[in-house]
């Protein structure tokens, strides 16, 4: 029987290039800025790494195939770099790989890097792409906005919440993300914006306004791991561990099958439940300290709040309104921006919401540090669609929490 | 008895003004003025020749075994594939067998007439049932007067060896090389010449010649015939050759033209369709088609009803006014406006993928598991149902003619469409299976959680670079249920 991976690897050292329009910069640049500041954390030599994994996610604009520009970009000592994919999951499965080779034995230390170069489109908004020869032929033609605006659809039908309610419940997610935006200095978006600017905001895909919808950003996060035993050896006290680490793909059925009714993402509760029982979570609303959540549309991050039973089924845009989420709030959800604000550079997002998780749990967010000492931080972090996705919950917290 | 067993039709949902295209061309163009009045069916951007014929064949064999069906013969001057034939797609998209003959016929306006002729004698020599389907989706120069007369729509007609709506009592053919209009391979608009002299050498002369011909050949009266349909677009001359010929002046049947306008080789079906709806037993029906000749083909109703779909005045009532000139520019490729770079995406189709999964692209096929009954689409070796892990359990299980209801919708003005904003979600049919697909034909109004759809075979995209034609299905209001109890009702 696996006993999961709580608290058999901490992280070394994090790292986080500054979101947003980067003009100036390459993938390779970016991936270079987050590595800089991770490799001055970790306190080690690159030659100290023994395998890294790589996550980009849109191949058709970005470094191109294989392990290779990672290995490039940071000269690294032709040590094994694995790439993965997993849509806008590929950042926290660049993590899992890195913490599962260190809690096997494979190697000591190892590196996790996610990148993306998205504003080399020439358009707003993610590229299009094809999703598979067989999908192209039988599929809808939709956008990432219009893909996810069904779940206020849906939502709205299941729960009996009138537009209205359910658009200024969303209005406040992105009033709040852009609050707190606003305080981070490598955030993308650094502007407050009121409720009545996000309501009135042009329509993207109905319900979905501008502001609804998350930044489209270039940049980079990367973590260095190890056991907890090296990090301690190599000086390190304050240890951040790996509480859980879970994925959970579609296999189809909420696209083919039949019970699936659009409101909500089944992957997500299936990851969050393995999560909590991996990280001995009996009572996420009382353990979890804050939440990094995959806010890539305001209504995803609204009902995730109930995928992660952090609010009741139906009555998350009553907590979202009642200020739970805020930064001051029960359980402060993007506290650094979150995808709305922080930006959504893709293969770089999950570890971007580890590294903000990171910062928060050893007190070093600066301005926008949570006042009361987080000791359990979630990140959620998903790819795809609501009707076929990867969903990864990764919780991290304080060594001994 | 050979003859018509049943009769469909398709109009597509838009009308456009004619009093807005005569507008936008006044300045250039004023004579136009003279024929801006109704409106005429104009096709959303995507839809064809082979998609309206697909919609027309579904709505003849409403209620009837598609396995009766022996051969589709498709006519029409505005196929999109030259050499792949087009009633092979429309074929698989009703998803019949392969055991099906299948032709497409083109050439002349007369095309839809001969058509359904060279049908009634395949028939009549042990062909089985053919189904005779002629669609139109014609391009017009911009302040062309066929900008303004043309419409754009199908028919189809089930002929075969049985009970029928009508007798096929006998016709005629004449081929003369008369050049009122011709359209070069390659070439998006026609060439015409002086309408005086069609009307006065063309129809004047030819038609009546060959209707006599075949009101002799078959032992009919001129003046004993009921219902006079030919469709030419000119003013006055179904008139003066039913004259000429000695048919009743009120016998003469009405061209549709303010409502529908002139669907080229489909008009004389399309007219066909229509007056069966209302023939009455022992009345006798004349039919001509004209273009490079005529061809005449003489019926007599025998009371037995034709329609089991919506039909001409069932597809002529789902209307929805559109008054916007440029959008039928837009659509039809005759405006170059600029798209975005979102429609530069790359359309290209793997040949040998569309292939196998031609029953589910083109047929809308799904799987049915015979072990637990899930139905899903598309059909995969593994079942999709969570409880039952089920392998090579699937079999055909076709959702084209079932209906559904919209689960989830949105409605996209980021994604790349022709007819913005995009809608589309996810449906559920109502005897099981879901689809996420586009929709169409709709109406902000029309799309709420739980409305009632129903699919259509329409174009998916077209790879532009490789010029092919990408079909799929897609859900549109399910108006058929309140358009049959409508026409019942009247």
């Amino acid at each position: 029987m696996a006993s999961g991976i709580k608290d058999r690897v901490a992280i070394l050292g994090m790292g986080c290039a500054r979101f947003g329009e980067r003009w100036d910069a390459d993938a390779d640049n970016l991936m270079v800025e987050a590595f800089e500041e991770c490799l001055k954390d970790s306190g080690i030599d690159v030659s100290q790494i023994g395998a890294a994994w790589f996550s980009v996610a849109f191949d058709a604009v970005n470094v191109g195939p294989s392990g290779i520009p990672l290995s490039m970009a940071l000269r690294l000592p032709n040590i094994a770099v694995t790439k993965v994919e997993n849509y806008c999951a590929s950042g926290t499965e660049a993590f899992r790989g890195a913490v599962y080779a260190v809690a096997s034995g494979a190697c000591d230390i190892a590196l996790a890097m996610g990148v993306e170069k998205l504003k080399d489109t020439g358009y707003g908004g993610l590229p299009v792409r094809t999703k598979g020869t067989t999908y192209d032929m039988i599929g809808a033609a939709g956008s990432a906005p219009g893909n996810f605006a069904q779940l206020a659809a849906a939502y709205r039908a299941k729960h009996g919440v009138s537009p209205n309610d359910l658009k200024r419940a969303m209005a406040h997610v992105s009033v709040k993300s852009h609050a707190n935006g606003a305080k981070n200095p490598k955030a993308h978006l650094r502007k407050a914006i009121t409720e009545d600017q996000a309501l009135n905001a042009p329509m993207i895909a109905e319900p979905l306004g501008l502001f609804d919808c998350c930044g489209v950003s270039d940049g980079a996060a990367c973590a260095i791991v190890c056991t907890p035993e090296i990090a301690k050896a190599l000086g390190k006290s304050d240890l951040v561990t790996v509480k859980a680490l879970q994925v959970s793909a579609s296999n189809g059925w909420e696209i083919q099958g039949s019970g699936w009714d659009g409101s909500y993402f089944h992957t997500t509760r299936i990851a969050a439940a393995k999560a909590y029982q991996e990280a001995g979570v009996t009572d996420p609303r009382a353990q979890i300290s804050l939440t990094e959540v995959h806010d890539c549309f305001s209504i995803t991050e609204l009902v995730t709040m109930e995928d992660l039973s952090l609010s009741d089924e139906g009555q998350a845009y009553r907590d979202v309104l009642a200020g739970k989420f805020d930064a001051d709030g029960e359980i402060p959800c993007q506290i650094d921006g979150g995808l709305k604000c922080f930006g959504h550079p893709i293969g770089a997002s999950g570890l971007r919401m580890i590294y903000e998780n990171y910062l928060q749990l050893l007190g070093r967010a600066g301005e926008r540090q949570r006042k009361e000492p987080p000791s359990l931080a979630l990140s959620h972090n998903l790819g795809g669609a609501p009707n076929l996705n990867v969903s990864a919950v990764a919780i991290v917290g304080l060594q001994g929490a | 008895m050979v003859g018509i067993i049943a009769v469909g039709a398709y109009v597509p949902r838009l009308r456009l003004q004619r009093q807005a295209v005569a507008a936008a061309h006044a300045w250039f163009a004023p004579g136009l003025r003279g024929l801006a009045k109704g409106e005429r069916a104009m096709s959303s951007w995507d839809e064809d020749a082979i998609t309206m014929a697909v919609e027309a064949a579904r709505d003849c064999l409403t209620d009837l075994d598609r396995g009766r069906v022996k051969k589709i013969v498709l006519a029409s001057t505005s196929l999109p594939f030259v050499d792949r034939q087009n009633a092979g797609i429309v074929k698989e998209a009703l998803n019949l067998g392969d055991d099906v003959g299948s032709l497409d016929v083109g050439g002349s306006l007369r095309a839809g007439a001969s058509a359904l002729l060279d049908a009634l004698y395949a028939a009549k020599g042990g062909a089985g049932e053919v189904l005779c389907l002629a669609s139109e989706k014609r391009k017009a120069t911009p302040a062309s007067e066929q900008e303004l007369i043309n419409g754009e729509a199908a028919a189809a007609i089930l002929v075969g060896d049985g009970e029928v709506a009508a007798e096929f009592l006998g016709g005629h053919s004449t081929s003369v090389d008369f050049v009122d209009h011709y359209r070069s391979d390659g070439q998006d608009f026609d060439y015409g010449w002086e309408q005086r002299w069609i009307r006065d050498e063309g129809y004047s002369k030819i038609a009546p010649a060959a209707i006599k011909a075949a009101l002799a050949k078959v032992g009919v009266f001129a003046d004993a015939v009921d219902r006079f349909i030919m469709a030419a677009p000119l003013k006055g001359v179904n008139d003066a050759v039913a004259k000429a010929c000695g048919v009743k002046p009120e016998a003469v049947m009405e061209p549709l033209a303010e409502v529908l306008g002139d669907v080229g080789c489909a008009q004389p079906l399309m007219l066909l369709a229509h007056a069966l709806d209302s023939a009455k037993a022992g009345q006798t029906l004349v039919v001509v088609g004209f273009g490079s000749g005529c061809d005449v083909l003489v019926f007599r109703a025998t009371g037995k009803p034709a329609r089991n779909g919506l039909g001409v005045a069932g597809w002529l009532a789902r209307r929805k006014a559109e008054p916007n000139y440029f959008k039928y520019l837009a659509w039809n490729g005759l405006l170059p406006i600029e798209k975005g770079m979102r429609a530069e995406a790359d359309q290209k189709t793997a040949m040998t993928a569309l292939y196998r999964s031609r029953k589910a692209v083109f047929g809308l096929v799904g799987g049915k598991c015979s072990k637990t009954g899930t139905v899903q689409f598309p059909k995969t070796d593994v079942s999709v149902a969570q409880n039952d892990r089920a392998v090579g359990t699937q079999e055909d299980y076709p959702l084209a003619d079932r209906k559904a209801a919209i689960l989830t919708y949105t409605a996209d003005r980021l994604t790349y469409s022709m007819d913005p904003p995009l809608y589309y979600g996810a449906i559920e049919f109502d005897e099981g299976g879901r689809l996420f697909c586009e929709f169409a034909d709709v109406d902000a109004d029309d799309v709420v959680v739980g409305a009632s759809m129903r699919m259509m075979f329409r174009i998916k995209a077209v790879d532009e670079m490789r010029d092919f034609t990408k079909y799929f299905w897609k859900a549109v209001p399910d108006y058929r249920a309140a358009a049959t109890s409508a026409l019942a009702a009247e």
